[in-house]
């Protein structure tokens, strides 16, 4: 499904990492491990065709990503250190547009319920600005209810989540990984997704870290 | 075919063009003194005196050349750019920041030598000419690139953007030029053109020939040496570099 | 594809007119700028009819550029742009919804307010008319070309004097062109010629300025 060939890739004059190569399948999930500054974000940004590879290929079903150009985009799905939402919009407002955008429009009440399972009742209709951070990251996720896409891309995504959302969103990513989904994400807690799909990856152990 | 395709890659590659690089710069710089040294000889001594313009005209044998460089400069620095927009070599990038400056100064050089010119013919030092107009919005899209170059710490990021900006400028400056020039009749300026004074003898000609000559001489000797430097700033860190006897010293 | 046209022109569009104060500074700008010109040189009318096409058409220059820096750069800090950049949408149609967002909010009020302030200048009714439409068909070109500028300088330290030193030389054209059919208009050559230009070099930048300003969109968002 997703093949990654010989990837290098350089920030500034320093060299993140080089020869990389991991395969992903439908229902796994690629956890990437390593220091801060080793990488994770990049190969992650990478991944998304954000940040274009010094060297090597990566594949989505035998076809370089970047032939595939919006084909790819509309199978991805990327939620970063930004949240990617507008202060001045409300959160219904915020997750439509960006549904809208990816591709599959959701009526109001669509996204209301979203925002109610993401644990924002009450607070669906106040504009962004006035929200805590952990409460913005929750609407930045709830895309995840609604979306698509196949591949999802979570750099960080449980960092400003409380005790319960963390154990929501896991058990969200866990439904999309028994699914077939594909699921590549960083975290420094725990995965408890106990059956045997998750690969691990560690980068900046050694020179090139292999799956 | 495709060997010799492998063979123009692999003098895109640092490691291999720097030496070579090394080689010309020498041949180039003693090509350059010697043209430019027989050029002004000839400017100075061989070319006759103009009965209208009398002795100043002499300015132009530095400034046409000069002005013809800044603009071939900057078709050479968009060639480079669509090559490693298109390739992503990283040569490219390097190419198009080396030869920059030299763009920028032949472009001053042009503006000032119009000045000096223009001082003796029309009694003042600028004239909105078409011709100079172009050449200074010439020399602001240089210091656009120079200036974004400046701002990006991001090698990788500065070579793709300035690139782009120069393949857009490439674009716009025909509509520049022939927007200016539109202007410049419309206002009824002075439509005075330098080097259409009058009837050039073909030994002007040939001065000027060997000057511009002199002038890409030059361009080459410098934007190569200053590839190099940028070669050794940017590789610092592999192996090649560390084991140059230049740099092991 | 048209559906993401439509969301995300009506998304900057609503996020303009929550931030109502924004949508003024450009007008103002616009305003003061023009207004000073009679201070510094004097309310000899004869002059200010003469310069009028000129101030009018620096100043629209300026006001648009100043306007330029934030056309990608708040979405560049909250990551929209980097989810904008992974929708299944082409991307230069997005540049373009978002271009058109920004002229509609910065550049379009200064359309209707030019025929105002022409009137401190003394134009004719007939100059008056050919200033707005040229200024109808000029700031939309320098909004497209202006967009390239602003997504090159994406997230550099002094932005705002470095994306006037990039498209600042590109506008000439619509400068020379825009000012120069009021002018003609003026002094009874008639402004056709410079209309039907300022048109093409619009359908030129909306045919290539997207382009340009998404691969730039590309380079800075790495």
């Amino acid at each position: 499904m997703l093949e990654v060939a010989g990837l290098a890739c350089v920030r500034g004059d320093r060299k993140l990492f080089s020869d990389l190569s991991f395969s992903l399948q439908a229902g796994e999930l690629l956890h990437l491990h390593g220091h801060n500054g080793s990488g994770k974000t990049t190969l992650m940004r990478t991944l998304c065709s954000l940040v274009r590879e010094s060297a090597g290929e990566i594949r989505w079903q035998g076809e370089s990503i970047h032939k595939l150009g919006e084909e790819y985009t509309r199978e991805v799905l990327y939620v970063g250190h930004k949240n990617g939402i507008k202060d001045d919009l409300t959160g219904v407002e915020n997750l439509r547009v960006s549904s809208a955008l990816d591709g599959n429009p959701v009526s109001r009440e669509r996204a209301w319920e979203a925002l109610e399972q993401m644990g924002l009742r009450g607070h669906e209709d106040l504009p962004s600005r006035v929200l805590s951070q952990g409460q913005k990251r929750r609407v930045a996720l709830a895309r995840l209810l609604l979306n698509r896409s196949r591949l999802w891309v979570l750099d960080e995504p449980f960092t400003a989540l409380d005790v319960a959302a963390v154990d929501f969103l896991q058990s969200i990513i866990q439904r999309h990984v028994e699914s077939g989904g594909m699921v590549i994400l960083t975290t420094h807690q725990e995965v408890r997704i106990t059956r045997e799909q998750v690969k691990e990856l560690r980068l900046g152990w050694k020179e090139d870290g292999r799956v | 075919m495709s060997s010799r395709f492998i063979n123009w890659f692999k003098f895109s590659s640092p490691a291999t063009f720097y030496p070579l690089a090394g080689r010309m710069v020498p041949v180039f710089s003693l090509i350059a003194a010697a043209l430019i040294a027989v050029g002004l000889y000839m400017s100075f001594f061989v070319a006759p005196t103009d009965y209208k313009q009398g002795e100043g005209y002499r300015i132009i044998f530095v400034h046409v050349p000069a002005a013809w460089m800044s603009m071939f400069i900057y078709l050479v620095m968009a060639f480079w750019a669509a090559l490693g927009l298109v390739f992503n070599t990283r040569l490219s990038g390097m190419m198009t920041r080396a030869l920059a400056p030299t763009g920028a100064i032949f472009a001053f050089l042009a503006l000032w030598t119009g000045a000096f010119w223009g001082k003796p013919m029309w009694g003042t030092w600028w004239v909105w000419d078409a011709r100079l107009t172009s050449e200074l919005i010439l020399l602001f899209l240089y210091l656009g690139y120079l200036a974004l170059q400046g701002a990006i710490d991001d090698n990788r990021r500065a070579d793709r953007a300035g690139a782009l900006l120069v393949l857009v400028g490439v674009v716009n400056i025909p509509i520049i030029h022939y927007s200016v020039k539109w202007w410049n009749t419309l206002h009824q300026g002075a439509s005075v053109s330098i080097s259409s004074g009058s009837s050039m003898s073909a030994i002007m000609l040939w001065t000027m020939l060997i000057m511009a000559l002199g002038f890409w001489a030059y361009t080459i000797a410098v934007a190569l040496s200053r590839v190099r430097s940028i070669i050794l700033e940017r590789e610092a860190d592999t192996t090649w570099v560390q084991e140059l006897a230049e740099v092991r010293s | 594809m048209f559906s993401a046209f439509r969301t995300l022109l009506g998304r900057d569009l609503l996020l303009a007119m929550r931030r109502r104060s924004d949508l003024f500074t450009t007008l103002f700008f616009f305003v003061i700028v023009v207004s000073l010109f009679p201070l510094g040189i004097g309310p000899e009318m004869n002059t200010l009819r003469m310069i009028a096409p000129g101030v009018f058409w620096v100043a629209a220059l300026l006001a648009s550029m100043l306007a330029l820096e934030r056309l990608f750069a708040i979405d560049y800090e909250d990551g929209a742009l980097e989810q904008m950049l992974l929708t299944p949408q082409p991307l230069s149609l997005l540049v373009l919804a978002k271009v058109l967002a920004h002229w509609l909010v910065t550049g379009l009020p200064l359309v209707l307010m030019a025929p105002l302030l022409g009137l401190q200048y003394d134009l004719s009714s007939e100059a008056l008319g050919v200033m707005v439409v040229s200024l109808l068909l000029g700031t939309p070109a320098l909004s497209l070309i202006g967009a390239i500028g602003a997504a090159l300088t994406l997230g550099l330290r002094g932005g705002g004097v470095l994306v006037s030193l990039l498209v600042l030389p590109l506008y000439i054209p619509v400068l020379i062109f825009g000012s120069g059919a009021v002018e003609a208009t003026a002094s009874g050559l008639g402004g056709q010629g410079h209309l039907s230009m300022l048109g093409a070099i619009l359908v030129l930048s909306l045919l290539f300025a997207p382009l340009a300003a998404s691969a730039a969109l590309r380079i800075s968002a790495e």
